[in-house]
Parts: C-alpha cells; structure tokens; sequence
C-alpha cells in the first residue's frame, strides 16, 4: 500500500453541549458534518475541513471545538506537512494544485522592516483633533503646468480603493456590499473582468471597470458607466496567467453580466491576443479613451514583475493616467499555487523602482500609481505611499471586513460565508447592507489612523508623503533592497 | 542620486528684511542693527544677508558669488566659467579681520555675461540656471551662493551680525536688504549651508523645517533642479524659481502652492475660484510645503513674506512711508523704525509683500567696492 491516506490538517471536536440540532451540517459547505441516525449524534469528516470556522461561530451551543490536528511529523525542515502532502494531492490526481488568497509562504514582509519618522521639538507634530489632516488625492495625468490643460481626475476622499475582484469570484452580494462602502467613503470598487451586473450600474461613478484578456461585458454604456477604466494585464497572485470561471458557475445572472452564454466556460486567455506590444497597448487605451470621449481616466494594470520599471514607463509613454501594480502577495479567486508562491517580486520593491524611473525620465506626474499586493493595513498604506504610490487598493483586507477567514478555498465554489461562491443558499448570508457598513467602518478607521500617523509626521496633506522615502527607515533590511527602496538604516 | 540619502539639518531662525519701495538705496547696516536684535533666535552656526541694488554699475552682469573649499576648486571652476562666459569683473570679496570670525572658505565673486553665440536659441536665464546647477553639483569644493543681476547674498558660520560685519556690509548700499540668523541644531560648518539661498535674482531667507522636503525635492529633481545643498531651504529658492519665473505664476497664486489652503475651504469657494485652486494644487501637489515655516522671499522688483498653511512660525510686516519691513520678531522692527503707519500680521498661507514702485531706478548709490576698472585689474588671470 502507498501511504497517501494523509491525515487532515485540522481537528473538529464535538463536545457534550451538542442538542443534535444539525446546525453545523446546514451551514458548513464543505460536507463536513453528518448526522448519524443510528448513533443519533453529529460525525464530522474532518478531512474536509478548511477551517473557515463558520461551524464555530454558528453553533447555537458552543460545542464545536476546531483545532490544528497536531499529529506528529518527522520534523525535517525541508520536508514538512505542506510539502509532503502536496506531492500526494498531486500522485493522486496528475492535476496541478490550485488555490486562491495570496501567498501565505513566509516571503521576507518588507512593510514590517519599514518605520515611520515622527517630530519633536524642531518640528511641531499636528494633532489631527485640532487641525484639518487632508487625504484627498486625484488619481489622473496631471499637466506639466497650469497653462496646460490637465487630464481627466478621479477624486478619491481617501487613498485606498477596492481591488479588482469579479462578479463571478465573488458574488453580487459581495459587489453590492463594496459599491455601498466605496460611495459612502468617496472612494473607488472595481469591478474586476466579469462585467457590471445590470444591478450595479448604480455604483457606476464609485467603480473603476475593467477591460481583460476575456473581454467579458464590455460595450460602450459598460465603458461609460464606470469612472475610470482599466487595462488589465496581469494580477499578482497569478502573473502570466489568465483566468477560467468554469461553465458550472455561469448561471443566469453571471451569463448577462458576462455576455456569455449560460453554462460555457468562461476563459481569460494569459495575454490580450490583441496586445503582442507595448504599441498594440497604446492602440486600446486610446480606443477606449475615443470610446469615452477622452472624459475618464484609463489606466494599466501589471502585476509587479522583474521588469516592471521599464514596463510602466511604456505604459505611461502609451498614454496611461494611471499604472495600478499588484505585488507578490496579492489575493486571487483561483490560480495554479505554483505561480502564486513563486512568481512576481513584493510590490514594496515594485513600487519604489517604477516611481524612481518614473522620476528619471520626468514622467511621473503623467500618471497616478495604485499599489496593491498584501496591503493589511493603515501603515501598510502609508509607507507605499512613502515609497512612491498615489494610493493604495485593498483586496482580501475589504474581504475580512465581511468576514472572509482566508481559508483559501474561493476557487471550491463553497464560501461558507457567502462571499467567493455563487451559490444563492450561501450568497444569501451576506447582507450589502450590513456589510457595506463594515467595509466602510474599516476604510473610516484606516483613515484616522493615517491623519494620526500623518500628525505624527507633522504633515497636513498625504500629498506631501507621496516618494517622501526620507520619512522611511529600514530595520533589519540589507543594503541592497534599502538602496532598491530607497530608504536609510533605522538611526541614521 | 544625491537626493535619497540626504542629511537633514533641521533649524530655527530668525529672520528679516527691509525694502525701500522707491529703490532708495541705504547701508548695510539697518539690516544689522535690525537682526541684532533676534541675536538670541540664532546660536553662532550661520548668519547672512541678501542685498539688492549693491552693482549698480555692473548691473547688467551676473553677479557670480563663490565659496570655495580650496585653490583646485576654484581654478576648475574659473575655467567652467569662461567656456560660457565673458568675465567682465572678478576679485576675492572684500573681507575684514574680526575676533568673531576667524576662518572661512575663499569668498569670490564674478561679473559676466553669457556668451552670445551660446544663449541665440535659449533663454539667458535658463542657461544662468543650468551653468548654477553644474558648478553645485559637478564642481567639488565650490558652491555658488548667489547668482542674479545687481544683487548677491553675503553669508557663513557666525551670528548675523558679525557675518555682516566680516563682509564690511556697512559700506555697501541697496534698496532692499533681508537678513538671517541660524540655529541649527547640529553642527554643519559649511559656509554654503547658511541662509538666505539664492538662484538668478531670487533670495529666500528661512525660518522652520520643511517636513515635505523628500517629495518636494524629488518633483524638483524632474524638473532640473537637482536639490544638493543638504538643507531643506533649496527646495522653496527652486520651487519660486520654477513657478514664478519659468511657469508664470501670480504671486498670489505662488502662495496658493506653496502653502495651499484646505480642501474644505476649496470646496466653498465660488465655482471659477474653486475650479483654478483645485487645479493648481492638482497639478503642484508635490510643492505643497508642510511643515513649520516662516519665508522671506526676494527679487530685484519684490519682498513677499509667507507662512505655512497652518501657520506654525511668526511674521510681522510692517510699513512707513516707502519703507516696507517683514520680520519674525515686531521688536526688530521697532529698533529701526519705532512708529510704522501700520503692522500686519501673517495669516496662514496668506502672503506679504511689498513691490518697487521705481522699477527703473533699482539702486542709485550703489557700492564703491564694485569699481569695474578695480575688479578687471584683479582678476586672476593664471589660468589663461
């Protein structure tokens, strides 16, 4: 016998407090829990558990107990739980492993190596309390002076906009929810590459919508009704590769959004088969600034690659308002774990080269840079901003904010929580409402604490951040990615 | 790039200035005697003076003001100079001995005209600038610490007073004079690092810390002003200097950059007011200054004081006749002109100041050191 009977990575306990009232079975999604009539009590199959805790948190008796299964391992280094057990997933199917979420391997977090300067004595630190603390930023082309004419601006009342997530990895609840938040915080969703559901065109005027490889629900009220477009052209969790929504998920809703017939497939191929060059890139963004009667921004986005200054810089010269990059550790519906966990660079590093070669070649007031890729938080934020970005766009955090456990099971179709799946006995849990509520509370939060960090900083404007790397200092960083960022060693 | 490892001198000051709006020309020493009386706002690590209407009689030259580390620097820098210039005058400044003072760099200053064959295609003054920006970045040991017409900034390591005594300021006559006192609080012993800072005929005399300079000086690097001078004062001489004489701005609207007003008084503005304000700080976010400040700005037709947006450092204007005074400290004023007609007050981001009313006069006494015959005779010649 082979031993691929690997034992599963968590543990479920049912304890004495259960009245068999068969909640858990109801609610998780992942067939974990069945009720045994001749026992008369809830078995559960814990090799099916993700551990997305919605068993947990629902049990109206506090029974379930969800632990590590802390089965003993050979503790060799190189090979751990993970890597043997991927190998049978793999000898046991021929298939290549697929995840969602970012990547959780331990990648070096540059965030937490960067702290922020504050004043004392020769320079008064602002109390947001007393002071207005200005966050508003335009993300647009800006002019080379006041004679000229400047491009079309998206005023954003805070620096951070949804990212990308599609109707289709994400259900209309979900999109429902962030339109509510984005419009409340003056700020931005963005529809992603699966169309505006008639339902959303509401929210137009908060939503940046997409034009990907697939193509899927774009004519021109689709251009028209968002408030900037954008190219996508690769996404951090997955870059070079495209997207594939199985027919199984192209139900009614998703087929008209789409333009799709129900039940096909619905495949981005890697590249745009329109796009071989930066010159056929230049050609749709201004189709799609002729569509629009030059009255949007249209911008790119990339994911964060080896390459990424000098790809920006054409992106800019192609006539981009804005670049949006996506780093290492951006989330994802769906993508070969292979290309999640090994493929990109971290968007920190991204950041601050494409900024500086933009400064170089004296172009970067041609366009606004929205960072993305693992940004958790207020300070995240900020110090992106530090290192260059216009603002920052927020994906997976938005997602927990609804309550998203990152169990990295978006492409089973399953959510528990009625978030990464289509399924209306599930989409159901998710109310808009209360969760357009949420996401707007984080973004209200972020906010202050970034007009407290900025106080700190004795700035009154997040304008004056903005590539202010002399703000930054490194702990714990070698000298080659401090002189890649830009940034001095802490206590210097 | 010099830029992102910068050293950042943080300071608190004093500072003054004094203008006769009918280009009367009076000695150098009411601006001692003004900023005297802040002696104690600074702590001996620098002091200078901007003065304007001093060449009266070579007032259509460049005046070039140098400091120089050493005799290499300045002989490389000689040579630069003459691939682009014609030297109509050039000499050592005139210094006196004083207990105060009691080492400096080599202080020279230049009188020149650009080639004609080298400006027929661009403008003069921009070719001025780019020759400034060459000399401070490409030449070691040399630093050029003013460069505008009829005018030039005089300054080092000391209290004011005694730099104004050092440069025998009282023999020198202008129209319109500002002053600095310096303090530091580390020690940097480098003569170009002292106020004011000057580029063409713009001096900008400063009191506070810019918290925005990494932004500022990156926008400014863009631009063709690469920031080196470890001091965050540069970026405010090339932010006017690009505003105000490259894109065309009105003063007001200089000020309205510089230190922008709120967005939520923006967004109350009548529609035509709210619309250019909106624009201006679109297109000029990265010259927003943050950070405490109190300026006095100058050239040959204007003194404009101003103060940051929320208004973090003093500034008192005041005016009597055809005098018109800007200072950090009402006491400084007073000991020169004890009865002004009226006291102003700095408002947040609003600006003061005060322009000549005789823009053709410009200087009428002038200096006698500056004799075109005398510097011609002097001028070293070793290098030819």
């Amino acid at each position: 016998m082979i031993t691929n009977n690997f034992p599963p990575k968590y543990k479920l306990n049912i304890n004495e407090n259960c009245n068999k009232c068969k909640r858990c079975a109801k609610e998780c999604s992942f067939d974990v829990f069945t009720f045994d009539e001749t026992e008369n009590n809830i078995v559960a199959y814990n090799k099916n558990c993700v551990a997305c805790r919605r068993c947990v948190l629902t049990c109206p008796q506090n029974a379930i107990e969800l632990s590590e299964n802390k089965i003993a391992f050979n503790s060799h280094f190189n090979w751990d739980y993970k890597t043997q057990n991927d190998i049978h997933k793999q000898s046991d199917t021929g298939a290549k492993l697929l995840t969602s979420v970012g990547t959780g391997l331990s990648h070096k977090n540059i965030f937490d190596h960067l702290l922020l300067d504050a004043c004392q004595v020769t320079n008064p630190s602002i109390d947001p309390l007393r002071e207005p603390m200005e966050l508003r930023t335009f993300v647009g082309r800006k002019s080379d002076n006041i004679s000229d004419e400047i491009g079309p601006q998206l005023q954003l009342e805070t620096p951070i906009v949804f990212a990308a997530m599609s109707f289709g990895a994400l259900s209309l609840n979900v999109h429902k929810a962030l339109g509510n938040a984005a419009r409340k915080a003056g700020t931005c969703m963005n529809c992603g590459e699966g169309g505006l559901h008639p339902d959303m065109v509401e929210y137009g005027p908060n939503t940046f919508v997409q034009v990907a490889s697939g193509r899927f629900g774009i004519d021109k009220e689709y251009l028209e009704s968002g408030a900037a477009i954008e190219i996508k052209i690769g996404q951090g969790a997955k870059p070079g590769i495209g997207g594939h929504l199985p027919g199984e998920k192209i139900d009614k809703e998703i087929s008209k959004t789409r333009m799709i017939p129900e039940g096909s497939d619905a495949i981005s191929p890697a590249p745009h088969h329109d796009i071989y060059s930066i010159e056929d890139l230049e050609n749709l963004i201004y189709l799609l600034k002729e569509v629009t009667e030059y009255k949007k921004p249209v911008g790119v986005k990339i994911s964060a690659v080896h390459n990424a200054p000098a790809i920006a810089t054409g992106i800019v010269r192609a006539g981009a308002d804005f670049v949006a990059v996506d780093g290492l550790k951006g989330g994802t519906g769906a993508t070969p774990a292979t290309i999640r966990d090994n493929v990109g660079i971290p968007i920190e590093l991204a950041i601050s080269s494409i900024d500086k070669r933009l400064r170089e070649e004296k172009i970067r007031h041609k366009a606004s840079i929205i960072a993305s890729g693992g940004i958790r938080s207020s300070a995240d934020i900020l110090k992106i901003i530090a290192l260059g970005a216009d603002c920052a766009s927020i994906g997976t955090a938005a997602l927990i904010a609804l309550g998203c456990t990152v169990c990295e099971s978006c492409h089973t179709n399953k959510c528990a929580w009625g978030i990464a799946t289509q399924k209306p006995e599930l989409t159901k849990r998710l109310d808009p409402e209360e969760g357009g509520e949420r996401v707007y509370n984080l973004l209200r939060s972020w906010s202050l604490e970034m007009k407290e960090l900025l106080g700190s900083l004795g700035i009154t404007s997040i304008e004056s951040l903005k590539g202010n790397r002399e703000r930054l200092r490194a702990l714990d960083l070698d000298s080659y990615t401090m002189e890649t960022l830009g940034v001095k060693g802490a206590g210097r | 790039m010099v830029l992102e490892f910068y050293q950042k001198v943080p300071s608190g000051c004093a500072i003054a200035g004094i203008m006769n709006t009918e280009a009367m020309s009076f000695s150098g020493n009411k601006i001692m005697d003004c900023i005297e009386v802040m002696h104690d706002r600074s702590n001996g690590l620098g002091g200078g003076f901007a003065s304007y209407g001093i060449y009266p009689d070579l007032k259509d030259c460049y005046a070039f003001h140098l400091i120089y580390d050493d005799e290499p620097s300045r002989v490389e820098t000689e040579q630069f100079l003459r691939k682009y210039f014609v030297m109509v005058g050039g000499e050592t400044i005139p210094t006196r001995n004083t207990a105060k003072i009691r080492t400096s760099p080599m202080l020279w200053r230049y009188f020149l005209k650009p080639m004609e064959h080298l400006v027929e295609e661009i403008d003069e003054e921009e070719f001025v600038v780019r020759r400034v920006m060459e000399i401070n970045t490409g030449i070691k040991g040399a630093f050029v610490s003013s460069s505008g017409k009829n005018m030039g900034v005089f300054k080092g390591v000391g209290y004011p007073e005694d730099i104004g005594e050092f440069f025998m300021l009282e023999e020198y006559h202008g129209y319109l004079w500002t002053a600095h006192g310096r303090f530091p609080t580390n020690t940097s012993a480098w003569w170009g690092g002292a106020h004011p800072f000057s580029l063409l005929d713009w001096s900008v005399v400063h009191n506070g810390e810019i918290s925005s300079y990494g932004t500022n000086a990156r926008y400014l690097d863009t631009q063709g002003y690469p920031c080196t001078l470890e001091t965050d004062t540069e970026v405010i001489t090339y932010a006017v200097d690009l505003l105000m004489r490259k894109h065309s701005l009105s003063l007001k609207d200089m000020a309205s950059v510089l230190a922008a007003p709120f967005w939520d008084k923006i967004d109350n503005m009548e529609p035509s007011v709210k619309e250019h304000l909106t624009k201006l700080r679109i297109i000029y976010k990265d010259l927003l200054l943050n950070g405490p400040f109190g300026v006095i700005i100058a050239n040959t037709d204007m003194m404009i004081g101003l103060t940051d947006r929320i208004k973090l450092r003093p500034l008192i204007a005041a005016q009597k006749d055809n005098w018109y005074y800007i200072s950090t400290e009402e006491a400084a004023i007073r000991k020169i002109e004890p009865k002004p007609e009226e006291y102003t007050y700095s408002h947040a981001g609003k600006p003061l100041y005060a322009t000549l009313k005789n823009k053709d006069k410009k200087g009428d006494k002038g200096t006698k050191i500056s004799q075109g015959a005398r510097l011609k005779g002097e001028l070293n010649d070793d290098n030819k």
